[in-house]
């Protein structure tokens, strides 16, 4: 008995993944002929634009908070640690690099995830359970190049645009908190911070957006067009997309740190 | 189609945006060269830099005046740093250039002395007289061994 | 018109479609009538191209949907129109996009002549005037004469109907099946409805095509299924509970499986 009980795990543990690769090979290739329609007519810029609207600028709000208090807890926590060592001038430098280099894209990821790819998974799932996307390829328009495309494409350029807003609001209230609440003085914070970053940093900060908005836009695509077309299904999905893509990122964030950068 | 045009404008101020915020950061943090290679370069021998790498501080009365623009060793297996001084800065010929550390643990720096001469380094000019870092160990040790004899 | 070839469709372990032949005449109203789960809609979507059939062929205007390039496809859907059974307007945009979507989709038409050919798909239907509205807006009924009107927005050759009255009040199932009746005959279009409404679907088809269980049972004339002595047909016209099609979809004896329980 106990030996089927372990049969049985088994087949689950292998079941499930299974499954995942295929839901990755899956959804690698409708990304793929997604994109693919990107040179192809009718050009589809205007959606683009459209869908930037409501991604990007529908998040830079709660991009501009987080942004802040970002900044704002780093300089408090960084004093406190710098300070046991003395070297409170090093403040602007903590802060600036870890939000550049860290803290910047992948908090972004994840708030573009929560604001702009949860959205988009539950929009797409609908057009699925009330046959849009059916009516659509009736009205010989290709959902993939109309619905999937233009959200990937935003999100890919959106993310490194609202994570340059990330980091520069988060520098400017670190700076806030560092030097009017800690008393750090000014001109400290502002040299070390320019003296400790170097172009190598941006640039990485710069290749984790894109490619965490290209992410964020595959998978929320993806678990919407694959949605089961019920009401259940498209609720499923949106957490599954969520999850999936919070979890893509950071393991996407560890190989682009430990490999390129 | 009025709407569609409010959007493209909205779009487009988002877009402004995001690249001002990136360029500002380039321009700003990342050294972006041309445009912000001012200053002009002095150089410096060291008989130990300790640890002194590219973009470390140049300071004069403890004020940054400028950084490291190039690290590496010369035949004599001495080692040979450029400075970039900021426009502006006057540095006598009979100036000293030393290796210090902010704090006991912080950054390596190279402090410049103020010399007492009239004439000012230029472009390319060498600062003759310079100071090693101050080594820890070397100093326990010199301390210890004074103190048998 | 579409005539399909030893089509079937198999979902999983469930064969919705057995192998069986059909053919839609063109100019005419084809109905296909048939109870839940019986394969009708399946039957639809393959027609239509909307999938892929597990074998067989679908011609379409003398070409295989099931063979050729999805590019050429689309060309051909051109002449398609399709109302689903929920509608399907694409609720980000008011009824007059919605009804003007195919042609701004596909023509380079100038927008006071997209406007005027919106409008009068709009009359057709009894719904000019309510161009602003968005779907959210719209009763059951109305968004079915509004997912009509787009359909026919292409003036298209074919127009599918995926259950058209389910749903609806009597007053607008009937408005749905006058429309179809009448725009068949006035356009010369060719209709395909799929619907499980015996009373509509024997009132406005020129053909009737009755399924069971992915099995077409019997097809021909309204006046000839009418006069039909199949048994399973009289049950289906007739909508008894029990008769021919059992009432009790279990495939095991009940005795027997009580039994085993015990």
């Amino acid at each position: 008995m106990t030996g089927s009980g372990l049969v049985r795990i088994l087949g689950a543990l292998g079941r499930f993944c299974i499954q995942g690769v295929h839901a990755m090979g899956d959804g690698a290739v409708l990304t793929m002929r997604a994109l693919g329609h990107t040179l192809r007519r009718p050009w589809q810029g205007r959606h683009v634009v459209l869908q930037l609207h409501a991604l990007g600028v529908g998040s830079l709000a709660i991009i501009v908070v987080t942004g802040a208090f970002t900044g704002m807890v780093l300089a408090l926590q960084g004093y406190y640690t710098l300070a046991k060592f003395g070297s409170e001038s090093l403040l602007g430098a903590g802060v600036a690099l870890s939000i550049i280099r860290e803290l910047g894209p992948v908090l972004g990821a994840f708030m573009v995830i929560g604001r702009a790819g949860s959205a988009i998974t539950a929009e797409i799932g609908i057009m699925r359970v009330t046959e849009q996307l059916d009516a659509l390829r009736m009205m010989a328009v290709n959902p993939l190049a109309r619905i999937l495309l233009p959200r990937i494409l935003a999100t890919m350029i959106a993310l490194p645009l609202l994570v340059a807003v990330f980091d520069v609001v988060g520098i400017a209230a670190g700076y806030l908190v560092g030097v009017d609440l800690l008393g750090v003085n000014a001109g400290a914070y502002v040299a070390e911070m320019t003296a400790k970053i170097s172009n190598h940093d941006l640039n990485g900060g710069w290749v984790k957006a894109l490619v965490f908005g290209f992410l964020i836009g595959a998978i929320c695509t993806f678990m919407g067009y694959r949605a089961e077309p019920t009401t259940e299904g498209v609720a499923r999905a949106t957490t599954r997309a969520v999850v999936v893509a919070s979890v893509s990122v950071l393991v996407m964030d560890y190989i682009l740190t430990s490999f390129f950068l | 189609m009025q709407s569609y045009q409010r959007i493209e404008i909205v779009v487009g101020l988002f877009v402004l945006i995001g690249l001002a915020c990136a360029g500002w950061m380039a321009a700003r943090l990342g050294q972006v060269g041309g445009l912000g290679a001012s200053g002009y370069e002095l150089k410096a021998v060291f008989d130990d830099i300790g640890g002194v790498r590219v973009g470390s501080d140049v300071m004069m009365a403890g004020v940054v005046i400028g950084r490291v623009d190039d690290v590496r060793l010369d035949e004599d297996s001495k080692a040979i740093a450029l400075l970039r001084i900021d426009d502006g800065v006057r540095i006598s010929e009979d100036a000293f250039a030393s290796v210090r550390t902010k704090g006991i643990i912080g950054d390596r720096y190279i402090r410049i002395t103020q010399g007492v001469e009239d004439s000012y380094l230029a472009d390319g000019d060498e600062i003759e007289e310079t100071e090693s870092a101050l080594n820890i160990e070397d100093l326990v040790s010199k301390y210890i061994f004074s103190g048998k004899e | 018109m579409i005539r399909g070839e030893q089509l079937s469709k198999v979902f999983g372990e469930v064969q919705a479609v057995r192998p069986l032949d059909i053919h839609i005449p063109p100019r005419a109203v084809t109905a296909i009538m048939g109870g839940s789960g019986s394969g009708k809609t399946t039957l639809l979507r393959l027609l239509a191209g909307l999938e892929r059939p597990t074998t067989g062929h679908v011609w379409f205007a003398g070409e295989d949907l099931t063979a050729i390039s999805e590019r050429r496809l689309f060309a051909l859907r051109e002449q398609m129109g399709m109302v689903f059974q929920y509608s399907a307007l694409l609720n980000s945009l008011n009824v007059y996009d919605n009804v003007a979507f195919p042609l701004h989709e596909h023509t380079d038409l100038p927008e006071r002549v997209i406007r005027r050919m919106v409008a009068m798909k709009l009359e057709q239907v009894g719904l000019r005037g309510f161009e602003h509205l968005m779907p959210s807006e719209l009763s059951g009924g109305m968004a079915k004469r509004v997912a009509f009107a787009r359909a026919m927005a292409m003036d298209p050759a074919v127009v599918f109907f995926d259950e058209p009255t389910s749903g609806l009040d009597p007053i607008s199932a009937g408005v749905i099946t006058e429309l179809i009746r009448d725009t068949a005959d006035t356009v010369q279009m060719t209709a395909v409805v799929v619907t499980h409404d015996v009373a509509a679907g024997l009132a406005i088809a020129d053909h009737v095509i009755l399924m069971w269980q992915g099995e077409v049972i019997a097809r021909g004339t309204p006046a000839e299924i009418r006069a039909s002595d199949d048994a399973r047909v009289r049950q289906f016209i007739e909508g008894r509970p029990d008769g021919p099609i059992p009432f009790s979809r279990s495939t095991t004896p009940y005795a027997q499986s009580l039994l085993e329980e015990a």
